[in-house]
């Protein structure tokens, strides 16, 4: 028995010594292979008599088990080493830069329009669009501003030189108002709609470009008053800042397709030299900007449009996207909406991600 | 519309605050443009008496002054020749701010005399020019008074921003009558606002004036002053037709400003010398020509309403004089006009002579037809009180048009249009005052339970005042009482709102548009808004516009755009300018084209435009990447997929149009004929058009073009995976050098369309061992099997077909 002790002994002693994986096979084939002394030593079980081999059978298996697994743990403890080694040769310096994709941008009037379409449809509105080239009857006759009207001074037109099939004088549209005639004279009331798009006036300087954007919205139905506008602008004033503080303040105003028309301000406060929506305009530190035209459409429009004015009446507004842009995000030169300055682009656009959402708030 | 306070009084007796006032102004629709008191610069000057003048020891043209200015006798020094003892003038105090220059006076030495500030010049207050010596005033001036109390000019100039549908506010009185009613103060009769004026005793008939062109000009009233001393006016006139902006002219003139600011009415003074015969309004002659008082020559047509004599056209009628038949200096008989002319009219030649005046202004809003022989009296009082004179007669030639409208009202109609119950009484206090008549029919009243309840309140006939041309239905006159009565007492309520969740409301295209943008932004491009009109020039370099302006803001700005690349070629050359190394632009926008019918037919487009480095020089990737035409396309199709286009059946043709590389272009169609994008690298001409260097690549996709997808429903077909693993098989096939890799790919996915699920060109070879003329295409095949594995011979009939397939393109199986 102790010479199965010893042998053990003597070759777990080999293995701990081998430093190369060649020695360990070459200890493996001396023990374990063909030839090797625990292959010898269990042949010799063959020849034993049940009692000698019931003493010495298991020694012997315990000897060939304790030198297998010692033999697997050496390799994979050797195989380990290795790849250490070999890892320790690949460092890298992960402080090096890596490609990022580009940083790309949605417009500030794009988000802008899906914010307002947002807030919009909460109250039931949807998003209607007409053409930018338009007849002189859709941009004005409809809309009870007469050829010698005094108002059509107020808007500098482009014109073309061509008339379409009805012999109307085409115009780049002057205001979104064309949108609530192609509205009312297509489908039936109720309506509730905002139209936001491009519009032209040949005007240009620091606050005006010569096309911009405005967003027009129009409600035809039965019993609508100017309380209720009123309350919508001030409902989506308020979703549009995010405040609760917006205070509005109406003035009578005139524009030809509406009766009464007001015109609306917003109370503004300033901090830090900077305008920031909320708060009465008459506080201290505050003050007015007009923002809204509107007022209720006038019945001669909801005529003009083949509706009967003793049955539909309604409001209508308009406003500046781009306006409602630089209030809200904080940009002061409107031309620099329309250069495609990639600085600018980076800086007040924003990302795909940031999709106005109710409940993720519609401002980003 | 400016006026001045004092101006305002004269029509409204009221004790309300500038503040107040002003805030009634913005209450009631009269926008405030701006205030200023033209005393506010003046504070610390006063009337100041100059008690010793003597020699300056240091200076020969100082004097030393001992002034007593009210706060007791200081020391000056001063250069003014005209200054000397006794002299009454005006003094600045030290902390007093010089309008003219802004310095503020403080106490100094002077060539080593201590001056304790300062006596002025009119130059000094911005009072006039002259600057030659000290201000002199008459010599029994009190002492010490503010000098702005003095000189009367502490009277705030208010400037109004009028609606084009109020003529009557383009006068003062008009505005006093608006406050008045909104409960500031009380409207003046306009008797008593004249009375110091004297009365007219005529002599002798008046002058021959007549109308040949009544639908122009419909009356003309005149009245002649013989005898008149013409001059400058008197200063309370002169200083209140400056406070407002007006040039005094001469007294002759200056009153017919006085009266077109004060009440509104618009009349003209001919130099009856100049005349000859009759004054006839009537029709311009084509071509006729007259010299206005503008200093500029008009050519007339025969749409346009002159006032004649026997010789030549005196008077763009009721837009402007002419120049030779005005008032002035040696004037001695006049005519005064005051006449209609009709609004359309007027606006029609002011436009067509791109000529604008105040009277203009007023004449094509609608004066008040009433007020014609009212005005002329009260112009002709003023002419006889500062030039006296005799005045004749007045004539009256035509019917001014006096109609009375009457609206029928319902005064329930106010909250049923504004939302605001405002009660029958103050409706009718409103309206009276801003000077409509009103005749209620009595109220309907029932019994119900043994007492009397109103059932209606009864409707109004209301009479609209010959002053307000812009009222003519009930609205009119709802807007009329809540706007005086308050908008802010109009009760916000809610709209209706239907129960539930909000519905979605966007279109299958905003839906589609709201994808792409973010799809792009997402892939790292930027989004411009670029003009909507292009040059000429550039429009040319893009096949030409279908709409180009007859009026644009400049060349640049002219042709509407036929292509979104123009702009964002030309905004990629400003960043490229700015020295942006990686351009990478898109814009979602219309293209302008012109229907059949001569209507406008907008197609809404991507358009991408990548320039500048695709990636920059680095560590890893060695020099900078150019963008290439396949960087092109993989936008391309990117940003179709996210429109939601059948992005797999799509058919790559060649022929992207003469914007593009001709060998390096494509593009993407839904069946041979609906193109869906373009994509490419840019035609090096063109790119060098717009000044950029490098290698340009571009999309456009027409979003119009792609097919909206029904939506049926949320369900998807049903779907579950194979149970089988599907396996790849490659192939490199031989073939001509011009066929084009995605027709090999199709012809081998044709070849089994049961078994083979794609087919993906990996590799693509010329060179040593291909003959020349010849490519090597290889191709990895997925094959996907159904119930069982594939056996051999199926895999070798799909082989077998897919090689067959390939064939039929000229492809051999390579080797």
């Amino acid at each position: 028995m102790t010479e199965i002790a010893a042998l053990k002994a003597g070759l777990l002693a080999d293995l701990d010594g081998a430093d190369t994986p060649e020695r360990v096979e070459e200890l493996r084939v001396g023990a374990l292979g063909k030839q090797g002394v625990i292959t010898a030593l269990l042949k010799t079980l063959g020849a034993m008599t049940p009692e000698e081999r019931q003493v010495r059978g298991p020694a012997i298996h315990d000897l060939r088990q304790s030198l297998t697994d010692a033999i697997a743990a050496k390799k994979t403890a050797m195989e380990q080493a290795i790849m250490d080694a070999r890892l320790a040769t690949e460092k890298l310096d992960m402080t090096l830069p890596v490609d990022m994709a580009g940083q790309g941008s949605v417009h500030p009037v794009s988000q802008v329009m899906d914010e307002l379409a947002e807030i919009f449809a909460d109250m039931g509105f949807a998003v209607a669009t007409g053409p930018e080239v338009e007849d002189d009857w859709r941009n004005f006759t409809a809309l009870n501003i007469p050829e010698t009207h005094p108002a059509r001074a107020m808007h500098d037109t482009f014109y073309f030189p061509d008339q379409d099939a009805e012999g109307r004088a085409m115009l780049l549209r002057t205001h979104t108002s064309p949108v609530q005639v192609r509205t009312m004279t297509s489908q039936e009331p109720p309506i509730r709609i905002i139209a936001p798009g491009r519009v032209y006036r040949s005007d240009s300087d620091a606050t005006h470009t010569p096309m911009f954007h405005q967003i027009e919205g129009l409600v035809i139905d039965k019993g609508i008053h100017l309380g209720h506008l009123k309350w919508t602008l001030e409902t989506f004033l308020k979703a549009f800042f995010e405040r609760d503080d917006i205070v509005l303040r109406l003035r009578p105003s005139y524009f030809p397709f509406t009766e009464p028309s007001v015109e609306v301000d917003v109370g503004y406060t300033l901090i830090n030299g900077q305008r920031v929506i909320g708060g009465s305009g008459d506080d201290d530190n505050g003050g007015w900007l007009e923002v809204l035209g509107s007022g209720m459409v006038n019945r001669r429009v909801i005529e003009a449009c083949g509706l009967d004015p003793d049955e539909w009446q309604g409001f209508a507004f308009g406003t500046g996207v781009d306006r409602l842009a630089m209030l809200k995000y904080g940009m002061n030169d409107l031309r620099a909406f329309f250069d495609g300055d990639l600085r600018w682009l980076r800086h007040y656009g924003f990302t795909a991600l940031d999709i106005p959402t109710l409940s993720g708030g519609v401002g980003a | 519309m400016k006026f001045t306070l004092s101006w305002l009084k004269e029509h409204l007796d009221t004790d309300a605050s500038l503040e107040t006032i002003l805030q009634a102004c913005n209450d009631i629709g009269l926008e405030v443009e701006g205030v200023e008191n033209p005393a506010e610069k003046l504070n610390g000057f006063f009337v100041a008496k100059v008690l010793t003048a003597g020699p300056h020891p240091q200076a020969d043209k100082l004097q030393i002054l001992t002034v007593d200015g009210g706060q007791g006798v200081l020391q000056v020094v001063c250069g003014a020749p005209n200054a000397r003892a006794g002299l009454v003038g005006v003094f600045g105090v030290e902390g007093a701010t010089v309008p003219a220059n802004g310095m503020v006076l403080r106490k100094a030495a002077i060539r080593g005399v201590e001056s304790n500030g300062m006596m002025c010049s009119t130059r000094e207050l911005e009072l006039g020019e002259d600057h030659e010596g000290i201000i002199e005033l008459p010599a029994d001036t009190p002492i010490g008074t503010a000098f702005a109390d003095y000189a009367r000019l502490d009277d705030p100039v208010i400037d109004l921003s009028i609606t084009p549908n109020r003529q009557d506010c383009m006068g003062v009185r008009g505005i006093a009558r608006d406050l008045a009613a909104a409960g500031i103060g009380a409207l003046r009769p306009l008797e008593d606002v004249v009375a110091q004026l004297p009365g007219i005793t005529a002599q002798g008939a008046g002058p021959d004036v007549r109308v040949e062109d009544s639908e122009g000009c419909p009356a003309f009233f005149a009245r002649s002053v013989a005898g008149v001393t013409n001059g400058p006016s008197p200063d309370w006139l002169q200083q209140r037709l400056k406070a407002v902006g007006q040039k005094p002219i001469s007294a002759l003139v200056d009153v017919t400003n006085y009266v077109m600011l004060g009440l509104g009415r618009p009349l003209h003074v001919y130099d009856r010398a100049t005349l000859k015969g009759a004054l006839v309004a009537r029709k311009a002659k084509s071509g006729e020509e007259v010299l206005a008082l503008n200093g500029k020559s008009y050519v007339l047509d025969e749409t346009m309403t002159v006032i004649v004599d026997d010789e030549a056209v005196h008077d763009i009628g009721g837009i402007m004089g002419g120049e030779h038949s005005g008032a002035q200096d040696g004037t001695t008989d006049v005519l005064i006009e005051c006449a209609y002319f009709t609004p359309e009219s007027i606006a029609k030649t002011g436009q067509k002579l791109n000529l604008t005046s105040d009277a203009r202004q007023r004449f094509e809003r609608g004066v008040d037809p009433a007020f014609l022989g009212e005005g002329l009296d009260i112009a002709t009082r003023l002419v006889l009180h500062l030039c006296g004179g005799k005045a004749s007669e007045i004539t009256r030639a035509g019917e001014p048009p006096v109609t009375p409208k009457i609206v029928d009202y319902d005064p329930a109609r106010c909250l049923s249009l504004a939302g605001v119950d405002v009660d029958a009484a103050t409706q009718r206090t409103i309206l009276e005052k801003l000077g409509f008549g009103i005749e209620a029919t009595a109220p309907v009243i029932e019994m119900q339970d043994g007492s009397p309840v109103e059932i209606s309140a009864g409707r109004w006939k209301v009479t609209v005042p010959t002053w307000r041309r812009d009222v003519d239905g009930a609205a009119d006159l709802v807007e009329e009482v809540v706007r005086i009565h308050g908008l802010d007492k109009v009760p916000s309520t809610p709209l209706p709102r239907v129960p539930g969740v909000a519905k979605p409301t966007a279109t299958p295209e905003q839906m589609m548009e709201r994808r792409v943008r973010r799809a792009a932004a997402a892939r790292g491009l930027n989004e411009a808004i670029n003009w909507s009109f292009i040059s000429e020039k550039e429009a040319a370099t893009v096949g030409g516009g279908d709409w180009t302006l007859a009026n644009p803001i400049s060349e640049d700005l002219k042709v509407m755009r036929p292509s979104l690349l123009p702009g964002l070629l030309s905004a990629a050359r400003r960043n490229s300018d700015r020295g942006a190394s990686s351009i990478r632009l898109f814009e979602i926008g219309r293209r302008y084209f012109r229907a059949a019918d001569g209507s406008s037919d907008e197609r809404l487009t991507v358009g991408v435009v990548l320039a500048g480095d695709k990636a920059p020089r680095g560590w890893a990737t060695g020099k900078a990447q150019p963008f290439t035409a396949y960087d092109a396309k993989a936008e391309a199709l990117a940003l179709l997929a996210a429109a939601g286009a059948p992005v797999g059946n799509l058919q790559m043709m060649g022929d992207a149009g003469a914007a593009y590389h001709p060998g390096q272009s494509g593009t993407l169609r839904l069946g041979p004929k609906a193109i869906l994008a373009e994509y490419g690298v840019l035609h090096p001409n063109l790119a060098k058009q717009f000044g950029l260097s490098g290698t340009v690549v571009a999309v456009q996709i027409f979003l119009n073009a792609i097919p909206q997808k029904r939506k049926n429903g949320f369900m998807r077909p049903p779907y579950a995976p194979p149970a089988l693993q599907s396996v790849t098989r490659d192939f490199a096939f031989l073939v001509p050098e011009n066929v084009e890799g995605d027709s090999l790919v199709r012809a081998v996915k044709g070849a089994d369309k049961k078994h083979i699920v794609d087919a993906r060109l990996f590799d693509i070879f010329t060179g040593a061992g291909v003959e020349t003329g010849q490519k090597s295409l290889a191709i990895e095949v997925t094959l996907q099997p159904g119930d069982k594995s594939f056996t051999e011979e199926e895999l070798t009939a799909i082989s077998a077909a897919v090689v067959k397939a390939a064939a039929k393109l000229g492809g051999t199986l390579r080797g």
